[in-house]
């Protein structure tokens, strides 16, 4: 039970950190007009088809002792990244970043332009405009990022794998666990786990489609789905 | 600058500005125009395509000109040389647009109250309240915008403009969509509204029936250009140009050539294109042998079934009706008198005169129902 502690622990902070960065990160990707922003696009959707060993690979250089993360963490904290619970989270955040922001971004280009251009006319700076119109009418992809976030966190394997190894209670989610029960031939106890994380991952997204059909329904948006993802 | 009437005060909207837009896979488009609005409706009549909501949006500041001034009062909202450009949560113009853009999430009066920051609560909900009255739309506070019809919303959204007491409110055809009858009330209740406050109000619309239903000052743009500015009647009903008879619903646009001057008479005779059929027109720049273009409502021409006589008109066109159209309320009639005319008849007119299609007839048309028209 451990193991499923620290995954739903662990998953909360990400889907927490990315919604904080997340919405800032969309909001830009969405409205600038800036050149040079499909490489930034491309950045942001590389996990998506990067395979997990890769990401973990360098993530776990740059936490290393002589990798600039690991030198800047070790000065502040006194500790390295490495095989930590921080190190998860930040290469968690990391590789479930598209399904935070793809869902926002989504969500708000179809915003239909014309509603910022009245709040602009009628006074209303940016971020009034933001949290006020933009927002709102986002909610389903603000909902969907969570879940997807939360979801995709809970059940990475390569990442954690590569970058916070197997320590009980303090690295070893769920996915870990499975794989390790079923690396002794314990298929009962991999097959509970199992079954609890797909059962998870099922309720969650059940809420999550039948709550965006809800409100999709009442402000009239196109939903985003992970095989609608650019 | 063209003036179109009424008194040029501190209130009045002043513009001059130049906007070259190119256009993927089109010719670049240049925005040119120079004019000024004073208090009270001023309609900017022209094709789609003319310029108009790109000049809407310049006053607004959703877009920018290349140059120019834009000034209400001595207030200047923009200026090229002096490098103003005022961001529009700034200037404190109003705009409809055409598709209202209200706030889906919002009820009617959050709607409304949108743009009041900074008020004490008592006094904002007193202001919304008022105009809410004063639109006829108290009675829908608690609706969202898709619970509501669409005469209502447009009100709403007027409402919602108007509440912030703009000095400039501009509609980008605001009322498209609506029957004449809700239209005329809405516009009453908008001129109600602008009795005491004296705004310059622009309203953009490039259907003819809002120009004669609205219309105190028109001002006409084609291409970017601003190609006339006066009342209906001078703008409109003795067009100068092609596309803006075209806009302004001259069915029958006829190319011809001048016969002869008749200069004390005020009249000139213009053989019509290849057909030997020669009508009377008013006197215009031109000699004989010129090649110029009619144009002829459909609604000024009669119709008779035997030839007509003792007539003070001076046309009378034997031809011969080749269709026969039901428009709604209307019927149009091509006939074909060697030149093809269109001619609109009540349906009561063809019961009584029995017409159809292959019917023999006469059109009648007054001289002074013929237009000259540049290219």
């Amino acid at each position: 039970m451990d193991a499923l502690l620290l995954s739903l622990r662990l998953a909360l902070c990400v889907s927490a950190i990315l919604l904080a960065g997340g919405l800032p990160l969309a909001y830009w990707l969405a409205y600038s007009n800036w050149r040079g922003k499909f490489m930034l696009e491309a950045a942001v959707a590389l996990p998506l088809v990067l395979p997990p060993t890769v990401l973990g690979f360098y993530v776990l250089v740059a936490m290393g002792p002589r990798g600039p993360l690991g030198k800047f963490w070790q000065t502040f904290f006194g500790h390295g990244l490495a095989f930590t619970f921080e190190g998860l989270v930040l290469a968690s955040v990391l590789y479930s970043l598209p399904f935070a922001v793809q869902p926002l971004i989504a969500s708000f280009e179809s915003v239909d332009r014309k509603l910022l251009d009245a709040s602009a006319v009628l006074g209303a700076g940016r971020l009034r405009t933001f949290w006020r119109v933009i927002l709102p009418l986002s909610i389903p992809g603000v909902v969907t990022a969570l879940v997807l976030s939360f979801a995709h966190t809970m059940g990475e394997f390569g990442v954690v794998l590569m970058v916070g190894g197997n320590l009980a209670g303090v690295t070893r989610t769920v996915s870990i666990d499975i794989y390790d029960h079923v690396q002794s031939l314990e298929y009962a106890d991999a097959n509970r786990m199992a079954l609890v994380l797909l059962a998870i991952s099922f309720s969650v997204l059940s809420v999550v489609y039948a709550f965006n059909r809800q409100v999709g329904r009442q402000i009239g948006h196109r939903l985003w789905t992970p095989w609608a993802a650019k | 600058m063209d003036t179109v009437g009424g008194e040029v005060n501190a209130s009045t909207l002043t513009l001059r500005l130049q906007l070259q837009r190119s256009r993927a896979g089109s010719a670049p488009f240049l925005l040119d125009v120079s004019l000024q609005v004073p208090a009270g409706i001023t309609i900017l009549f022209g094709p789609s395509g003319a310029g108009k909501s790109t000049l809407l949006d310049c006053v607004a500041g959703l877009a920018r000109p290349d140059s120019g001034r834009i000034g209400v009062g001595e207030e200047v909202l923009f200026d090229s040389r002096a490098q103003v450009n005022r961001p529009p949560q700034t200037r404190h113009v109003a705009y409809v647009f055409q598709t209202l853009a209200l706030f889906p999430h919002f009820s009617a009066e959050e709607n409304v109250a949108y743009g009041l920051t900074g008020l004490p609560h008592a006094e904002s909900t007193a202001r919304v309240e008022e105009i809410m009255k004063a639109f006829r739309v108290d009675k829908l506070r608690a609706r969202k915008p898709a619970e509501i019809s669409g005469g209502e919303r447009q009100r709403i959204a007027l409402a919602r403009s108007l509440v912030t007491q703009p000095r400039v409110l501009l509609l980008d055809e605001p009322l498209s969509g609506l029957d004449a009858e809700l239209k005329s009330a809405i516009v009453d209740d908008l001129r109600a509204w602008n009795a005491e406050r004296r705004i310059p109000i622009l309203y953009v619309t490039h259907a003819r029936e809002e120009v004669d239903a609205l219309g105190e000052r028109v001002i006409a743009m084609d291409r970017g250009r601003v190609i006339g500015a006066g009342t209906p009647f001078e703008v409109l009903e003795v067009p100068r140009r092609k596309r803006l008879a075209q806009a302004a619903g001259f069915e029958n646009l006829l190319s011809g050539t001048v016969v002869d001057l008749r200069e004390a008479d005020g009249v000139m005779r213009v053989r019509l294109n290849e057909s030997r059929c020669e009508i009377e027109v008013p006197l215009g720049y031109a000699a004989a042998g010129d090649r110029v273009l009619v144009a002829i409502r459909a609604g000024d021409i009669l119709l008779a079934t035997s030839q007509p006589h003792d007539l003070s008109a001076r046309n009378v066109i034997e031809g011969k009706i080749v269709a026969m159209e039901p428009r709604g309320t209307l019927v149009r009639a091509r006939v074909d008198c060697g030149v093809e005319f269109v001619v609109h008849l009540t349906p009561g007119a063809v019961r009584a005169l029995e017409l159809a299609e292959g019917r023999h007839v006469w059109l009648v048309l007054k001289t002074h129902s013929c237009h000259l028209v540049e290219e």
